[in-house]
């Protein structure tokens, strides 16, 4: 794994890209978030959004599924280009977009419903009633997300009967069953124990094969250890994108250096 | 499939959201027809009594001509007796909230308690009207009067302050409570200092909207024997006489506003329909200024605080 | 040992306020249940079949509460038909459609006012809309509108209550797999809030169901003796709805009438409708607490 890492981190260019953020600018009513904003997210890779609290990486983070669109007075300017199409127009809508890009939250959210009611769900907002299809697909992804042997025998027991860690891992198989080309995670173990923590880390390594991951993570350990991309932001602006191993140990700003020595944050 | 063409992906989404839209519409159509209703008929009523509106009508005494009557007893009535209900039921109310929540929290006494008193909360007033009938009336011998008057209606909202007291105080974080006792505090000073300071908005919130609800009713005070037609008013607290304060006021005989309402609504004469809106229309002004005081401190006390 | 002073002092004071605090809440509970208990002893002895199958009377012991139980569950079920599904889909409305716009504000502020005013103007307006303008008589269908209006802005509010209290993450999970608003909210926010909106209107119920002003108002009458026409009749279509046309009265109206009579007799009468009354409110309110721990406890978060 790691030789394979860094096999990647040796391709200096650019490589196939699934999205391309153009001058995003983000603004809470009045506050703006998040300031010109550039960068490209490589396909079937994980790219990791880093940088000191409050500096803006969920606020990214939730633009690319438009989960701004749900509170009022939010605004975006510029563009997130997805096959040439810009998903954060007005004119595009967020329920279109958040159908190809689904995310897990930083803390484990599961509908109070069966296991397997919360993993199908993506598939009934779709319309699809086949229960064969769905039966399969809930379990593809909950074999996906890791979990398929510990849930197999209680399928229609509440989720919130699980672990914290299964938890999140039936957020994530909820995520992934509709087969999305983006999951994007927001500190999806921040709540969690280390081993926890690490079959989740794990998981979306295998994930990388089937989609897209961006996850924004505040260990450092974390985003070295199996993150192909490092995007390091501060104060709503993106002051570094580089392969991961490029932006760890070679930074080319002092502030990402900084940061990554622990003097800021 | 979930590998949906983008036309198709656009098609599902089309009409997924002609559900949200219609509903949208109709919801929206639905709240104005029936507020637009509510709000003309209020307007309408307004129109009807505002030729009664004068300072004669503050100030006139009820009477057989409808052009003579005026609400002089009522309010004078309404206002004693709520300040009566206020200074019974605001105390004990708010200090049995505040036990219930914050020491009696668990037993079978606490327990019982709480089942009797959300119990209590939804009987209907009539009830307390026959109670306070036997009790205040025929076994304290407190007669037909103000206090008779302020202890029903206080017993009746009592209830409703509690509860509110409560949700106040149990809406207060934990991490907050801790913090507190950490330094030392004493339960009665984390109440003091934090709990009720912090509360206070939802607490007086609570009591207002209490004593909203005691300012329109009428069946247990009728019960109770407030009448109809009263022609003077109270005795005054103060006298020349030493010790210059009298009671007497007390055990006096009072109406109130929407008594009289109700009596003018039940007349034949269309004069007095006219009398019965104008006590409405001065009825729903003073319940409006309540309300905008209630909404006033939440806005204020919740301003200072955030958690 | 300044400390253990302070200390003692600051104890002390709380034993006071805890055996006041105790002592007003038991013996004000006591003075009520022992009245309770007093009115049914009042009232139990007319508490036979006898009673809710008899029409009023002028004498005493033959006078019933036939007319009125039937009045009451016609008027509040026509009422709770109204004002149910209006009231919820309204506060639907205004919590996850309606937020954060003038529009919303101007109804929000209009309906915990019209929460707030007194049931006897509910009645004058009532009497001027569906009496005097839809001329729809002092009926039934009248009772019930007005009761109707009466509950329609506490469901409200109460509904928005529920609405808001579900944390707002489990409504982003189900937008961020590609929900519409209306997914939303039919898959989530009414199941969940559910068990919140159903004790709110419960209780909204049992406060409708002791109202005597604006019935009166809109005339309700006092002395009934004959009941509404059957709403199943044995010719096609079966269904008849002229019951709506007929008059009324409700148990409380009875109830108020008989206290309002001279000799004890009626004032038994009076004390049996109002254990009705109480029986009545410690059933619906159970079922509101039943409700709530069933439903609860299958949706936590
Ligand atoms: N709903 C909001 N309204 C207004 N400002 C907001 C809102 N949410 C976040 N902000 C502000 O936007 C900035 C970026 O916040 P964001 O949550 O994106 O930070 P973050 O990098 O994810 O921080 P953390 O690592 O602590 O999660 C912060 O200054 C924050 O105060
Ligand atoms: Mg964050």
């Amino acid at each position: 794994m790691v030789e394979q890492e860094q096999s990647q981190s040796m391709v200096s260019e650019r490589p196939p890209v699934v999205a391309e953020v153009v001058d995003l600018n983000f603004f809470y009513g009045d506050f703006h978030a998040l300031k010109n904003i550039n960068f490209y997210i490589p396909a079937n890779k994980v790219t990791a959004l880093i940088g000191p609290s409050g500096c803006g990486k969920t606020t990214l983070l939730r633009c690319f599924n438009r989960m701004h669109d749900l509170y009022p007075g939010n605004r975006y300017e510029g563009g997130i280009l997805v096959n040439g199409e810009n998903i954060i127009s007005p004119k595009v809508d967020p329920i279109e977009v958040r159908m190809r890009i689904s995310m897990v939250f930083q803390k484990p959210n599961p509908f109070p419903k069966s296991i397997y009611e919360n993993v199908a769900y993506g598939l009934r907002v779709r319309g699809i009633r086949d229960k064969s299809l769905i039966d399969q697909k809930v379990e593809e992804a909950l074999r996906g997300a890791a979990l398929w042997d510990e849930v197999k025998d209680r399928l229609h027991e509440s989720a919130y009967a699980l672990s914290g860690g299964q938890q999140q891992r039936l957020c994530i198989a909820r995520a992934i069953v509709t087969d999305p080309d983006i999951v994007l995670f927001d500190e999806p173990t921040s709540a969690l124990d280390p081993i926890a923590t690490r079959s989740i880390e794990e998981l979306m390594v295998s994930l990388k094969e089937r989609v897209t991951i961006i996850i924004v993570t505040h260990s450092m350990q974390q985003a070295a250890r199996f993150s192909d991309y490092t995007a390091f932001m501060y104060m709503g602006e993106l002051i570094e994108f580089n392969d991961t191993k490029t932006v760890f140990n070679n930074a080319s700003h002092p502030q990402t250096q900084e940061y990554i020595s622990g003097k800021i944050g | 499939m979930t590998n949906w063409s983008i036309e198709e992906l656009r098609e599902n989404i089309k009409r997924r959201q002609i559900v949200s839209q219609i509903f949208a519409i109709l919801g929206l159509l639905l709240i104005f027809f029936a507020l637009f209703t509510l709000l003309a008929l209020t307007v309408k009523m307004f129109i009807d009594g505002l030729p009664r509106l004068s300072w004669k009508f503050f100030f006139s005494f009820p009477s057989r001509k409808p052009e003579e009557a005026g609400i002089f007893a009522a309010w004078v009535g309404t206002a004693v007796v709520m300040m009566m209900t206020a200074v019974f039921a605001i105390p004990i109310g708010v200090a049995s909230g505040i036990y219930l929540e914050e020491y009696g929290k668990k037993g079978w006494l606490a327990a019982l308690i709480e089942v009797n008193i959300s119990n209590l909360a939804g009987v209907p007033s009539i009830i307390y009207g026959l109670l306070a009938l036997g009790l205040f009336v025929q076994d304290w011998n407190l007669g037909e009067s103000i206090l008779t008057a302020g202890l029903t209606l206080s017993l009746l909202i009592l209830p409703v302050i509690v509860v509110a007291t409560r949700e106040a105080i149990r809406a207060i974080p934990n991490s907050l409570r801790e913090a507190a006792y950490a330094l030392g505090a004493s339960k009665w000073q984390v109440i003091w200092d934090h709990l009720l300071p912090y509360s206070l908005g939802s607490i007086l919130t609570g009591i207002i909207v209490a004593l909203s609800r005691a300012i329109g009713e009428t069946a247990p005070l009728i019960t109770i024997g407030a009448l109809t037609f009263i022609a003077f008013l109270p005795d005054p607290p103060f006298t020349s006489q030493f010790p210059y304060i009298s009671f007497a006021w007390l055990k006096s005989p009072f109406t109130v506003m929407p008594i009289q309402m109700f009596n003018w609504v039940s007349r034949p004469q269309a004069a007095f329909q006219a009398n019965a809106a104008a006590a409405g229309a001065v009825l729903v002004v003073m319940t409006l200024l309540m309300n905008g005081l209630a909404i006033y401190l939440r806005y204020r006390l919740r301003k200072g605080l955030k958690w | 040992m300044q400390g253990r002073d302070n200390l003692l002092h600051r104890r002390r004071l709380e034993k006071v306020f805890v055996a006041v605090a105790l002592v007003l809440i038991v013996s004000a509970l006591l003075v009520l249940l022992s009245l309770t208990a007093e009115m049914f002893i009042d009232g139990l002895p007319r508490l036979n079949w006898k009673f809710f199958t008899s029409f009023p009377s002028r004498h005493a012991s033959d006078a019933g509460l036939l007319s009125a139980w039937v009045g009451t569950v016609l008027v509040i079920s026509l009422a709770a038909i109204f004002s149910i599904p209006l009231g919820i889909a309204a506060g639907v409305y205004l919590e996850e459609y309606g937020r954060d716009s003038w529009l919303a504000a101007i109804i929000e502020i209009n309906v915990t006012n019209l929460a707030a005013v007194p049931p006897i103007i509910y009645g004058l307006v009532a009497l001027g809309i569906f009496v005097q303008s839809w001329n729809l008589g002092e009926t039934v269908l009248t009772g019930g509108l007005t009761i109707a209006l009466l509950m329609l802005p506490t469901v409200v509010v109460v509904s928005r209550e529920a609405i808001r209290a579900i944390p707002a993450s489990l409504k982003e999970a189900a937008y961020a797999v590609g929900a519409s608003k209306w997914q939303v909210i039919w898959d989530h926010v009414l199941p969940y809030s559910l068990g919140s909106i159903l004790t709110g209107v419960i209780v909204a119920v049992s406060r409708a169901i002791g109202e005597t002003a604006p019935l009166i108002t809109v005339g309700a009458l006092t002395y009934i003796a004959f009941l509404p026409e059957s709403p199943f009749t044995s010719k096609f279509p079966y269904v008849s709805f002229a019951w709506l046309q007929a008059p009324f009265t409700v148990v409380p109206i009875q109830m108020f009438n008989w206290i309002s009579r001279a000799g004890t007799d009626f004032q038994a009468n009076a004390a049996a409708a109002g254990a009705v009354l109480v029986i009545l409110t410690l059933l619906m309110n159970g079922v509101a607490i039943y409700l709530r721990y069933r439903l609860r406890k299958a949706v936590q978060w």
